[in-house]
């Protein structure tokens, strides 16, 4: 939808040129808001959408590829943050690319090392973390402009709404499509996990639309009507508590203009 | 002596939404009596309970919707879409699949567009296809048309149906018939002539065209078809383009009855969902194209993709599948088919742009 890699972010320089360091105030408690709700990668910005999509059949896949993608989004924002006086713009988006695709080859590795199960239901999904707008934005949008610490906090953040987003809906769609909660998560944290299963509606539940990708549309857009809807009741209530009555006696003018 | 002024006098009043609608319903009363006759009752409990899921789903939606409940339920919409469901879902199906699908139907494809008239897609067959999609089996259990029933055996009676379409009535599960439809006797063959298949298959033995039972319902859907038409409630368009378009693709890829055949002219335009959809889903108003020539190609692209799907996909029959992929195309047809308007020489292009 909206292409964040232009999108500014308050606090933050927009036209630093390279070889300058910024010193702009750093809000954390804006960053945090922005990442998680505001300015959500999956929920507002609509970035990413392909593995959201794809994977969140259930909690363990959809944790995996959250964890995943949070692990790239911090390193390369951090990464992104420690070369930005060097790069010059003409090549700065082949130079983040290179240090995105490096940190998904790291996290590849490291779940082909950890969860190999994991990593091979999860399949092209976890290369392909390297063409996830989310994380090329943020290293154009904010990384390449901000500190060192904010970029990380920044990368965080986001990560974390995106992973959020991500669990929420595995939730969503193993619940109603195969009628269980955390199946399979030894995948994810050993065999401590393979208790965690909850059946819920019975051993015979299965409707198949909300495993298949029609399924994540659905719920992704039921889920961004809720945030929309939450958002709208909440400035409404804002809006309510600013119009405090006029204090004092008020007469109706009915003639004459109004100085 | 003061004259009201009336634009347009020589049009009459203009038909409202509900008696459109109940036009229709009347028109699906010879397939349906068709469908009880040779299937039993279950073609009318799949009405009666989407019937009821439909009405309750749509008053609490424009309930929440602050909407006006009666203004809008009288207008009898959501009746149709809930008869045309449980027309189309296999008679005798759980009573679960009936309520789900119908839930979907309103409140997924037509409510949360915006309700009657904002609906991309036809609510019913985005009901069928979810269905389709998420309970093969059930989906695909139709019993078996009454002549064909083994000796001595009945449909089942009123009661017993209901015990089969809700199991806890019974005591014990109460089995029933079930059979191949005749597209998917087709779907299966591997290795049979036709010709042979005519004579071997108890669908085709005791049928005339396409199946005994399945001919029926669709000559009865045709005359439900041809009453509408006759009423002005749709244009022919749609409904000729489409079955024209499927007997152009059969005619010609028809190679004289070898086992590799997709099915003679009889079977595909008499067997499956042809008529029905024909009459009664093509020629929606609101998910179809708007002008007369796109209705043309709306209708013809529909038939083609009908045929396709059944000779090269993987379901037997795709009425529902080539509605809704047409569904999506629609508003791109209107764009390239914008009628002349009454006074100017020529059509005014979409394309052009406005001053």
């Amino acid at each position: 939808m909206n292409d964040s890699a232009v999108d500014t972010i308050p606090g933050t320089i927009p036209d630093a040129a390279p070889g300058t360091i910024p010193a702009p105030e750093i809000n954390y408690r804006e960053i945090t808001g922005n990442g998680l709700w505001n300015n959500n990668p999956a929920l507002v910005q609509l970035l990413g959408l392909c593995p959201l999509l794809a994977v969140t059949g259930s909690v363990v896949n959809a944790l995996g590829l959250g964890l995943a993608t949070l692990a790239v989004l911090m390193g390369s924002n951090i990464a992104v943050s420690l070369i930005r006086g060097g790069v010059t713009d003409a090549i700065r988006i082949p130079a983040f690319v290179m240090i995105i695709a490096t940190f998904t080859t790291c996290t590849e590795l490291l779940m082909k090392a950890y969860t190999y199960e994991l990593f091979q239901i999860l399949g092209i999904f976890i290369p392909l973390i390297v063409t996830n707008c989310a994380i090329l934005g943020r290293a154009e949008a904010f990384a390449s402009k901000n500190r060192v610490f904010p970029a990380a906090i920044d990368g965080l953040m986001m990560g974390l709404g995106f992973g959020l987003v991500l669990v929420l809906l595995g939730a969503i769609r193993e619940i109603l499509g195969s009628g269980t909660l955390f199946a399979d998560m030894q995948l994810l944290f050993g065999p401590v996990a393979q208790s965690w299963k909850l059946q819920l509606f019975g051993d015979n539940y299965g409707f198949l639309i909300w495993v298949l990708p029609p399924g994540a549309f659905l719920i992704t857009g039921l889920l961004i009507a809720a945030k929309n809807a939450i958002d709208l009741r909440a400035n409404a209530r804002r809006a309510e508590l600013k119009a405090k009555p006029v204090k004092g006696a008020k007469r109706v003018r009915t003639t004459g203009a109004v100085s | 002596m003061a004259l009201t002024q009336v634009t347009s006098p020589h049009t009459s009043e203009g038909a409202s939404t509900s008696w459109v609608m109940q036009q229709l319903l009347l028109a699906t009363l010879p397939g349906m009596a068709a469908l009880t006759w040779y299937f039993g009752w279950g073609t009318l409990i799949n009405i009666t309970l989407a019937c009821i899921t439909a009405i309750s789903c749509e008053a609490v939606i424009l309930k929440l919707r602050k909407r006006p409940v009666m203004f809008y339920l009288r207008d009898c919409s959501a009746l149709v879409t809930a008869v045309l469901l449980g027309l189309a879902l296999p008679p005798l199906a759980p009573w679960w699949l009936v309520i789900t699908g119908t839930a979907f139907a309103m409140i997924m494809a037509k409510h949360l567009y915006g309700g009657l008239g904002y609906n991309p897609f036809n609510p019913a067959m985005v009901g069928y296809v979810v269905l389709l999609i998420s309970f093969p089996v059930a989906m695909t259990m139709w019993p078996a048309p009454r002549p064909l029933l083994p000796e001595g055996v009945d449909v089942p009676s009123l009661w017993s149906s209901l015990q089969i379409v809700f199991p806890m009535l019974a005591a014990e599960p109460i089995d029933a018939f079930t059979m191949a439809t005749p597209l998917d006797v087709f779907k299966q063959n591997t290795g049979q002539l036709v010709e042979q298949l005519y004579k071997s298959e108890a669908l085709f033995v005791h049928g005339d065209l396409a199946g005994i039972g399945w001919e029926t319902v669709n000559l009865a859907f045709l005359a439900g078809g041809i009453y509408l038409l006759a009423r002005r409630i749709f244009t022919w368009h749609a409904p000729v383009a489409m079955l024209s378009t499927l007997a152009l693709m059969t005619w010609f890829c028809y190679d004289g009855g070898s086992s590799a055949s997709k099915g003679p002219l009889s079977l595909h335009l008499l067997s499956g969902a042809t008529m029905l959809g024909a009459f009664f889903i093509v020629t929606d108003p609101v998910t179809s194209a708007v002008s007369n020539r796109g209705r043309l190609i709306y209708g013809g692209l529909i038939g083609l993709l009908v045929f396709v799907i059944r000779a090269w996909g993987n379901y037997p029959d795709a009425l529902a599948f080539a509605v809704l992929l047409m569904n999506f195309a629609a508003p791109f047809i209107d764009y390239y088919t914008v009628p002349r308007t009454y006074g100017h020489d020529r059509a005014r292009s979409a394309l052009q742009k406005k001053d």
